[in-house]
């Protein structure tokens, strides 16, 4: 269709006309935490370069070397911070609970209050597990919310929900798919997703 | 980061578990408890739809200063027995449908918990 009808398109402004109260009040901080030399703004950059570049591929290691290795899979289930340690990840400053899939239960990991999330594993959370709807829902209807993402569970597997209210973070430890057979550590690592280790799906082949 | 201001981060995230004043532990895996339905104001990390609800301790994550004490930079001291508490959803939610083994697990700290007898 050719754009040539005569009325005018709202157009988005390059910048935003003003920023929020917290905007405001980050600005602020920054700025005062540099004026008084307590970081300088290469350090905030470094911060933001080192976050932003994490991703899932962290905890999809120690997945992957649990599916291989069932003394490490104990030592992940009994101490989740020093199995990041062991592959080479860092610890974390807050204690990691690993919680395991098997063919009776199925486990997911969500934060009602906010969004406390292993990020030095995951990465940054999306944006739909800091959403209301996310957050509200799945402690409700744990099952209609998995539904909506594609994954449909039987209704003798036991739905397990951690809320993430508090101090510990959580990582799930889906089950090995069917047609992993003879794969290596790092071909395994390549099908454990994100949402895998959330829990609002399973890893799959192909 | 610089280091002055690492060590400043880190010394206000709750470590796993170092030696500091604590509140002993009164309950153990596998006993009954119930959340306290109590709705103070301020900064409270119990959410309100498990306030009331008993459920079953699943362990003790150690003990950690109580946040609504750190919301207001008081040292949240002496740390509170931090326990991951285990709720059968048809408990939590009287119209769950799903699987009645269906749980959610939440974590509560001991002076929001009494036994159930």
């Amino acid at each position: 269709m050719p754009h040539d009808h005569d009325h005018p398109h709202e157009t988005r402004p390059d910048a935003p006309d003003h920023l929020t109260y917290y905007q405001t009040m980050e600005v602020a901080v920054r700025e005062l935490l540099i004026e008084k030399g307590i970081v300088t703004a290469d350090d905030v950059r470094r911060q933001v370069e080192d976050m932003d570049g994490r991703n899932a591929g962290m905890g999809a290691k120690m997945v992957a070397r649990a599916w291989v290795d069932p003394a490490y899979k104990q030592r992940m289930l009994s101490d989740g911070n020093a199995a990041a340690e062991e592959v080479g990840l860092d610890r974390g400053l807050y204690k990691l609970v690993v919680v395991e899939n098997t063919p009776q239960q199925h486990n997911v990991i969500v934060c009602t209050l906010c969004s406390c999330y292993p990020r030095w594993l995951l990465g940054l959370p999306p944006d739909w597990y800091k959403s209301r709807n996310y957050r509200s829902r799945v402690v409700n209807e744990p099952r209609a919310v998995l539904r909506e993402f594609g994954l449909e569970l039987p209704d003798h597997m036991t739905v397990r929900v951690h809320d993430s209210n508090a101090d510990m973070r959580y990582l799930v430890l889906p089950m090995r798919p069917a047609g992993t057979e003879g794969f290596s550590e790092e071909q395994l690592a390549a099908i454990v997703t994100r949402d895998s280790m959330i829990g609002v799906t399973v890893p799959a082949v192909g | 980061m610089s280091k002055r201001a690492m060590t400043k981060a880190r010394s206000e995230v709750p470590p796993a578990g170092p030696a500091r004043a604590s509140v002993p532990a009164h309950f153990k895996a596998g006993d009954r408890v119930r959340v306290l339905e109590l709705f103070p104001l301020g900064h409270v990390r119990t959410p309100w739809y498990i306030r009331g609800k008993s459920g079953t301790v699943e362990r003790l994550c150690g003990a950690y200063p109580n946040p609504e004490e750190l919301a207001y930079h008081r040292s949240g001291l002496p740390a509170q027995p931090l326990y991951r508490v285990r709720f059968l959803q048809r408990d939590v939610w009287p119209d769950y449908h799903g699987n009645p083994t269906d749980t959610v697990d939440l974590e509560i700290y001991q002076h929001w918990l009494e036994e159930v007898p």
